[in-house]
């Protein structure tokens, strides 16, 4: 199932050309099976694999560009998190191997380190330092001069709204606040990839949608992101691309337009009628285009790849069984229907 | 702002990082000044209150049982001061805000990252030492065998000493879950506090000889006992020699235990 989905992998690229921001191969992790507590990133509803352990992931083959809006798409459990956490040095995988810029993250992950910012999926700021202090000491683990980061704290505070609260204890501020304050973090040290997992769990719709200004606004800007989501919504109105992902495997690799294409009967057109539509759902199964029909009570809805084809003959099959139609709607294929068709489960 | 001219380093040097957690870990330790101190001085300094000053003028206390007894305070202070500015912050932080995940997302090797954790730890130890100190002398009142004789002696035996309790706070801050905070203290701090020659001399325990070889096993007995050894040398204390192998010994051990539990803690 996963072998056509993953961009192609160049393994001689010339010297002139930058390597990908990222690059898996074969990457699996095995967690051995918990004694005690379950770490953080060890999935929540695990795979178990006959060797013992819980596999999180299978053999992850990954390919992302610079600049690019890329997406982790899937359930929990699904691997989102221990890729994310092999990407940024924070678990070693079982086996394959994972580039970031490049750089080997086994090999190489102090080196790997300064190319990458992280939003955790939990906010966790320094809670014993105030948010300017924050971002100094952030900026002095990474040997950035005192001047130059006391600047950069200021421009990002001021960018990211939340300048008034500089001086401010983290425990005063807002979820979203926080929130912010982790990414503002992150770019502390001008990373080339910053990496978000799941960054809008537990904001409010409007922070979740500050947010998302936030991160177009940086991609606009150039940077590299990868983001991981159980958020079909989130994964669409973002990402340029999104990898949708569950018990460890790859199930489907590309755009969100494309992706959405390929979910099962294409669009939806959903008719209402002026009474029962048993007899016009039989008729309608006729129309061009249309690969599946059902009705319940006065609703007939029709799929089709073709919907603009696909309109005039169902009316029309309306019509010719003697009923109305009041109302039309059309659902264009979703990410989430998809991920129901590849997995045969609802996400989140 | 996207900067693809990079400003900050791609290198930096392993020492300069050190130097910044350090910064980050003295900053916070400053301002928590009290509540370390209460914390860590608070006990032994009513100790030294009952039986340093008020025993022995009750006449149940020999003369010259505070010469044995201000070492062992020391030791106290500087041991357990020591422990707990690295167990706390490691059980709050592997238990639950993962607030240190930005320093091991520091472009530096993550043994460094608990090695900094240790030093700070020492720093904090001979701190709180150096508190209750004087305060100690004060309450006790003037302690004729009170003499420092070697001053490079005493800084050996204070920083080996900080750095073996600093390390096994490395351990228990990584090895213990935080439900467990209060089964630490009962079952392993307070036996250790009590059973670790500070509020009696080594050579003392000749009258209870199982006792004498059982202390053996404590990191706090080489503790109290280095701290006699340098600065009441004219009574009577283990060899220094024997002191200061225990010490590095059980500084290097735990250092190499802690860092395992701590590797393992911090690294999925």
């Amino acid at each position: 199932m996963t072998e056509t989905l993953t961009t192609p992998v160049t393994t001689t690229a010339a010297a002139s050309e930058p390597p990908p921001a990222i690059r898996t191969r074969k990457l699996r992790k095995v967690y051995p099976v918990p004694a005690g507590a379950r770490r953080p990133g060890a999935p929540a509803s695990p795979a178990p694999s006959p060797a013992g352990g819980i596999v999180a992931l299978e053999a992850l083959d990954l390919e992302v560009g610079d600049g690019e809006f890329f997406g982790l798409l899937g359930p929990n459990g699904a691997g989102k998190t221990t890729t994310i956490g092999i990407l940024t040095t924070r678990v070693r995988p079982t086996s394959g191997q994972a580039w970031v810029a490049g750089i080997d993250v086994v090999g190489q992950d102090v080196v790997v380190r300064h190319h990458i910012g992280v939003v955790p999926q939990r906010a966790n700021p320094d809670r014993a330092l105030t948010v300017r202090e924050n971002l100094l000491f952030h900026a002095a683990y990474f040997g950035i001069a005192r001047s130059v980061a006391e600047a950069r704290a200021e421009e990002l505070l001021q960018t990211f709204d939340i300048a008034d609260r500089a001086g401010a204890k983290v425990d005063q501020l807002s979820g979203g606040q926080q929130q912010r304050l982790m990414v503002v973090r992150a770019l502390m040290h001008d990373p080339r990839v910053l990496f978000l997992d799941e960054p809008t769990v537990g904001l409010d719709p409007q922070s979740r949608l500050a947010l998302w200004d936030i991160l177009r606004g940086l991609h606009a800007k150039g940077h590299t992101i990868v983001m991981s989501t159980h958020y079909m919504e989130e994964a669409d109105q973002l990402c340029q691309r999104v990898a949708i992902i569950d018990r460890g495997l790859l199930l489907a690799l590309d755009a969100p337009a494309q992706l959405k294409a390929r979910a099962p009967g294409g669009t939806l057109i959903e008719l209402t009628l002026d009474a029962d539509a048993t007899a016009a759902a039989e008729a309608a199964g006729a129309a061009p285009g249309v690969t599946k029909v059902e009705s319940a009570g006065p609703r007939l809805r029709a799929w089709t790849p073709r919907a603009g084809e696909s309109v005039a003959g169902l009316i029309r099959a309306a019509e010719q069984s003697g009923r109305e139609v009041r109302d039309i709607h059309l659902a264009p294929p979703s990410l989430e229907t998809l991920f129901i068709s590849l997995t045969g489960r609802k996400l989140g | 702002m996207s900067g693809r001219t990079p400003f900050a380093p791609r290198h930096v040097p392993a020492l300069r990082i050190f130097g910044a957690l350090l910064h980050r870990d003295l900053t916070v330790a400053r301002r928590d000044i009290v509540s370390l101190l209460v914390r860590t001085t608070m006990q032994p300094l009513l100790f030294v209150v009952v039986f340093g000053a008020m025993l022995p003028r009750m006449g149940f206390m020999q003369r010259g049982y505070t010469a044995a007894l201000l070492p062992g305070i020391l030791a106290i202070s500087l041991a357990f001061s020591s422990l707990q500015s690295v167990t706390m912050p490691m059980l709050v932080d592997f238990g639950g805000t993962r607030e240190i995940e930005d320093r091991l997302l520091a472009p530096a090797p993550t043994w460094l990252i608990a090695f900094e954790k240790v030093a700070a730890g020492v720093i904090q130890g001979v701190f709180a030492a150096l508190f209750v100190l004087p305060l100690a002398r004060l309450i006790m009142g003037p302690i004729d065998a009170l003499s420092v004789g070697h001053i490079g002696a005493v800084i050996v035996v204070t920083v080996l000493g900080a750095a073996a309790f600093s390390a096994i706070g490395l351990v228990l801050g990584t090895a213990i879950s935080p439900q467990n905070i209060g089964l630490m203290f009962s079952v392993i701090l307070a036996p250790m506090i009590m059973f670790g020659c500070a509020y009696y001399p080594w050579r003392s325990l000749d009258r209870v000889p199982a006792m004498k070889v059982a202390v053996l096993v404590n990191p706090l007995t080489y503790v109290s006992e280095g701290m006699r050894a340098v600065l009441t040398p004219g009574l009577p204390h283990m060899s220094l020699l024997a002191i200061l192998a225990a010490l590095t010994a059980l500084s290097a051990g735990f250092w190499w235990l802690g860092l395992k539990t701590f590797l393992k803690k911090s690294i999925g």
